[in-house]
């Protein structure tokens, strides 16, 4: 029995590795996925992994959407469920039930986050110009964490700004 | 090229001459004191010394009469580096035995061009 | 080949500062009037040479300029010329401040402000020309040239030997400026360099002494260098050569005439002697061309005088010189060389570079460097070999493995356990340094100190080898000046008071640190008058800290004056007041996961302990068990860990449970209860309870069950999220999971505001009498 061999046909639980995206295109290229019915999009160039439902070590005294903190290679990244905070869906975790961890970064700070989503869907080139702005009434998202829309077939794509993701947790 | 032992109690000034010989291809060995230095000496082979005057423990002029007195190093070119530009040390430093001298504040050229004069 | 200097700066920063250290010690230990110890002089005078030296070469003018000052009167007391009196001694001592704070604004890429060393150098300038000798008068007058000087002296005559034979300078006559300013080789090789048109032809008489070689000093080096400037021809003589039996081979017996064919100048020629002119007998004539001839007499002298040109002038060769620095910036340019304008060109350029890099550097005081000793080092390196061998055995045991092997396995593990802990320590011990740098400023302090308040103050240092982490010690050197100045300020007497109470008139304040537990202790011990628990318990109830009628205990009424706006000084002095007060100074301690206790006795004097952990990063845990939670609670913290009695727990204000630990009621706080999580169990009575002290105050942490005690490392939270109240980290745990690291002063202040808003709303406005009952 080799031991060395054994270990590495064990797959990591739940990680998938992007390969192969193609950068040359024009525009910018988001990962598509749903939260409930609902599509939603983040720049590609900020996800760093996407992984299954791991229950996380509770922070206490957290807002609810906060799940927890995970270890990801000796680095400690909090978990926050989107369709909690941006109550769309049920809140529901199953082998299905994915995390986005995405690195993101703003002026003063730079940090990984994980996200809990219903599922992961297609990445999606967008140009310029297809991305729309977005009605500025009603919806339970902050309206500055909404860069825009964007039409994908029958379905609409609301890509959120990582940006603003990053102040997701200071209510 | 050439073997060169340098003797300086300021870090930053052996960092420099150290730097600066061996950017011309010599290979150098450093000391913090004339003691240091001397045993450094005595367990390998130098083709050139360059030492400051003023350190603890053994001082330059110590350090070249030390240097003097072993063998291998009678004839060794020992260049004292001053800032004093006083008369006295530099007549002490050749009574002692020493070759020549490189006044302080040197530049990195200046100091290869000395270096380069004492190499045969 | 230009070396950038650049690389240097930094290395030159931190041991001009360390430098610096040394000479503020030295100069605390002379007794102004008196002869000072000659090792301790020495020490100081090459701190200031070593600073000169360094801050020359790296072309920071003013620091050299300044430098050169104290150093002339240093070599006056190291050669017995002078003796410091206190006047001198503070003037010096005010200087290394002053030094300090250019070699700061170096580091900080910040411009240098002259309005502390102008004046010192007057002051300088004057104590030295109270002096009879001379020469020291014509030094301080002509500092601005110092930095220039010395490169005058050699650094130009090579640049300008190569300027010269390039540009053909027609200048005036080498013959009549030599006499005139002998030094100015280089100056004089820029006016007359070289003569009108072709070579000159020079006439060498070169008779070296028979001990020549004795220097290391070669005769073909120096004819090989005169070749270099022209067309040579020699001729030696060899009639001085004693017999074969006589023959000696250290000695040079052969003399040589040269003939040289060169565009040089006379000056130049002599200057290739340079360092033997004392070894022999040099003439230098010009033959091939118009001009004057000089006899053989006048032409040694020259040479000589070209030497030592500070004999006649009997005054510090810096005067000399003075004019050719004008020249100076004209072949500057052609020299080529990028680091000679550095080292001549004042230190603006320098500082802009720096300001590029200092970034990262805040303050002067907590550089991004560590010196290492060797030892620790290489104990590292053999420790990572150990590792490196049991590594390779495991990864051969894997790569056949049998369950027969299980033993050999087992052992292997046990042995990387082993590894991993003492590189782990080892590598601990690369941040620790001797609080000797924390403790080395308070002597100064102290006198100065002393002097303001006109007390009469002694320190005790001791255990300045203690080592602990260099993080650490830079934070914890602020709350420790606070805490000694309180100290002097508060604790010692004025003389007349301590002798009209029967002690010494000098007060003692005792500084000391010692390794305990996983802690570093330091202690501040005063001889002083002691802290009154009563006159500290007014100021309290006065200030509406705690109410009146509380019986608390002398520790508790002790760490009252930690609490913010608590001072008992009638008018706050300007030493320690200043709006830093204690409650900063628990803070600071406490962010670096350590604890303060007073302990006090009226009259004798008062003893502040400091508890440091000796590293920031890790924490020694008692794991525990909530529910399917997991916390991590810091061994420091723990009293003690128990099962509960039922009989011991007392309920009071409706939900507040407290347990009777001796003569303590200690709150019970049921930890699924704060953190809104499940529990195995709910009902006290059964419970397992953790008794931890924070802040003074001692709380009891109802758990499910208690797992192993092991060391774990802190990760921060903050890094990717933010700062959890009750929360000081986070670990990973050997499966991999995350635990939290229970903050527990923040718990107990987490619970007792929580606790007070419940209250808020039951009773409405009965705030500050049950905040004390339930912390």
């Amino acid at each position: 029995m080799d031991i060395q061999a054994l270990a590495e046909t064990v797959p990591v639980e739940g990680v998938v590795n992007l390969e192969g995206i193609d950068f040359v295109k024009n525009g910018d290229e988001y990962l598509t996925f749903c939260l409930g019915s609902e599509h939603y999009g983040v720049e590609i160039l900020s996800v760093k992994e996407i992984r299954g439902w791991e229950r996380p070590t509770l922070i206490p005294n957290s807002p609810d959407y906060v799940k927890g903190v995970i270890n990801i290679r000796g680095i400690i990244i909090p978990i926050i469920d989107l369709r909690m905070r941006f109550a769309v869906g049920d809140s529901t975790y199953s082998n299905t039930t994915v995390v986005i961890v995405l690195s993101l970064e703003n002026d003063s700070m730079n940090c990984m986050m994980g996200f809990v989503v219903d599922a992961v869907s297609d990445v999606l080139n967008v140009e310029d110009g297809d991305v729309k702005k977005a009605p500025n009434f009603g919806g339970t998202l902050p309206v500055d964490m909404v860069e825009g829309l964007v039409n994908v077939g029958d379905n609409v794509v609301t890509i959120i700004s990582t940006e603003q993701l990053l102040t997701l947790e200071d209510d | 090229m050439a073997q060169i032992l340098v003797v300086d109690d300021s870090a930053s000034m052996r960092n420099m001459v150290t730097a600066t010989l061996q950017s011309a291809g010599h290979q150098v060995k450093d000391a913090g004191d004339g003691q240091a230095a001397l045993t450094i000496a005595k367990t390998g082979r130098f083709d050139a010394v360059v030492t400051d005057l003023n350190m603890p423990i053994m001082d330059g002029i110590e350090l070249v009469k030390n240097l003097r007195s072993l063998p291998n190093y009678k004839y060794t070119p020992i260049l004292l580096l001053t800032t004093e530009s006083s008369a006295d040390k530099k007549t002490q430093g050749k009574q002692a035995g020493a070759t020549g001298w490189l006044v302080k504040p040197f530049n990195p050229e200046k100091l290869l061009a000395t270096v380069d004069r004492v190499l045969s | 080949m230009a070396i950038d200097l650049e690389q240097f700066h930094e290395v030159f920063f931190e041991e001009s500062l360390e430098g610096l250290d040394l000479m503020e010690q030295g100069l605390l230990a002379i007794n102004g009037g008196e002869q000072p110890d000659a090792e301790v002089i020495n020490t100081i005078f090459r701190a200031a040479h070593s600073i000169k030296g360094g801050s020359g070469t790296f072309g920071f003018t003013e620091i050299a300029n300044f430098t050169h000052v104290l150093e002339t009167l240093l070599d006056e007391a190291r050669d017995g010329t002078r003796i410091l009196s206190t006047e001198a001694v503070d003037l010096l001592l005010q200087s290394s401040d002053c030094l300090r704070a250019m070699v700061g604004s170096l580091q900080a890429g910040e411009p240098i402000d002259d309005s502390t060393s102008g004046p010192l150098v007057v002051a300088f300038e004057a104590m030295l020309a109270g002096d009879t000798v001379p020469a020291s008068e014509e030094a301080s007058t002509t500092v601005p040239d110092a930095a220039a000087i010395p490169s005058v002296d050699s650094g130009l005559s090579h640049n300008d030997i190569v300027e010269a034979s390039i540009n053909s300078l027609l200048g005036a006559d080498d013959e009549t400026s030599l006499n005139n300013d002998g030094t100015s080789g280089a100056g004089g090789s820029d006016e007359d360099g070289g003569s009108s048109g072709g070579g000159a032809e020079w006439k060498i008489s070169f008779q070296p002494d028979p001990e020549i070689l004795m220097t290391g000093n070669e005769p073909l080096r120096l004819f090989r260098e005169l070749s270099a400037m022209g067309a040579m021809r020699t001729e030696a003589h060899t009639q001085s050569i004693p017999d074969f039996d006589h023959l000696s081979a250290d000695e040079c017996f052969i003399s040589w005439t040269l003939w040289l064919t060169a565009d040089v100048s006379r000056d130049e020629i002599v200057e290739v002697f340079d360092w033997v002119v004392d070894e022999c007998k040099l003439e230098v004539e010009l033959v091939g061309d118009a001009s004057e001839e000089l006899s053989p007499v006048v032409a040694e002298e020259s040479a000589q005088a070209a030497e030592s040109p500070q004999e006649p002038a009997a005054s510090a060769p810096v005067s000399e010189p003075e004019p050719v620095p004008q020249p100076e910036p004209a072949p500057e340019p052609k020299a080529a060389p990028v680091a000679t304008p550095a080292a001549t060109t004042p230190a603006a350029p320098a500082t802009a570079k720096e300001s590029e890099k200092a970034a990262p550097a805040t303050s002067a005081s907590s550089s991004s460097s560590i010196r290492v000793g060797i030892d620790k080092v290489d104990s590292l390196i053999n420790l990572v070999g150990e590792l490196v061998i049991t590594q390779s055995m495991l990864s051969e045991l894997g790569n056949n493995f049998e369950m027969e092997k299980l033993d050999r396995l087992s052992n292997g593990l046990e042995q990387l356990l082993q590894n991993t802990k003492e590189l782990q320590e080892s590598v601990m011990r690369i941040r620790m340094l001797p609080i000797s740098f924390a403790f080395n400023r308070f002597p100064r302090m102290i006198r100065d100190l002393a002097q303001k308040t006109g007390k009469v103050v002694d320190l005790q240092l001791s255990g300045e080898q203690t080592e602990l982490d260099k993080t650490v010690m830079e934070q914890i050197g602020d709350p420790l000046v606070h805490l000694v100045r309180n100290a002097i300020d508060h604790g010692i007497e004025p003389a007349e008071e301590r002798l009209a109470n029967g002690k010494p008139e000098q007060g003692t304040i005792k500084l000391d640190a010692y390794h305990q537990g996983g802690n570093i202790v330091i202690e501040i011990r005063d001889d002083g008058r002691g802290i009154n628990p009563d006159v500290i318990l007014a100021k309290a109830i006065e200030k509406g800290i705690v109410s009146a009628g509380e019986d608390l205990p002398e520790s508790r009424i002790f760490d009252l004056i930690f609490e913010p706006g608590f001072s008992t000084a009638a008018v706050v002095s300007d030493i320690s007041g200043r709006g830093v007060g204690m409650d900063v100074v628990r803070r600071n301690i406490k962010s670096l996961g350590g604890r303060i206790e007073i302990q006090s006795k009226l009259g004798s004097g008062s003893t502040f302990k400091v508890y440091l952990p000796l590293t920031l990063a890790i924490v020694d845990g008692q794991l525990v068990r909530v529910g399917t939670e997991t916390y991590i609670v810091p061994l420091i913290s723990i009293v003690e860990s128990l099962q509960i009695k039922p009989e011991l727990v007392n309920r009071v204000s409706g939900d507040m449970a407290l347990y009777r630990l001796r003569d303590d009621n200690v709150p019970i706080i049921p930890i699924y209860r704060e953190f809104g999580i499940e529990a195995d169990n709910t009902v006290l009575e059964n419970g397992l309870l953790v008794v931890v002290e924070g802040e003074g105050q001692k709380i009891g942490l109802l758990v499910d069950d208690l797992l192993a005690q092991q060391q774990v490392v802190i990760k921060s939270l903050v890094s990717n999220y933010k700062r959890v109240e009750g929360v000081s980290g986070a670990t990973i745990l050997g499966d991999g999971s995350v635990s939290m690291i229970l903050d527990i002063a923040g718990l107990i202040r987490q619970v007792s505001e929580r606790s007070q808003k419940r209250r808020g709303r039951k009773s409405g406005g009965s705030g500050s009498n049950s905040q004390h009952q339930a912390a």
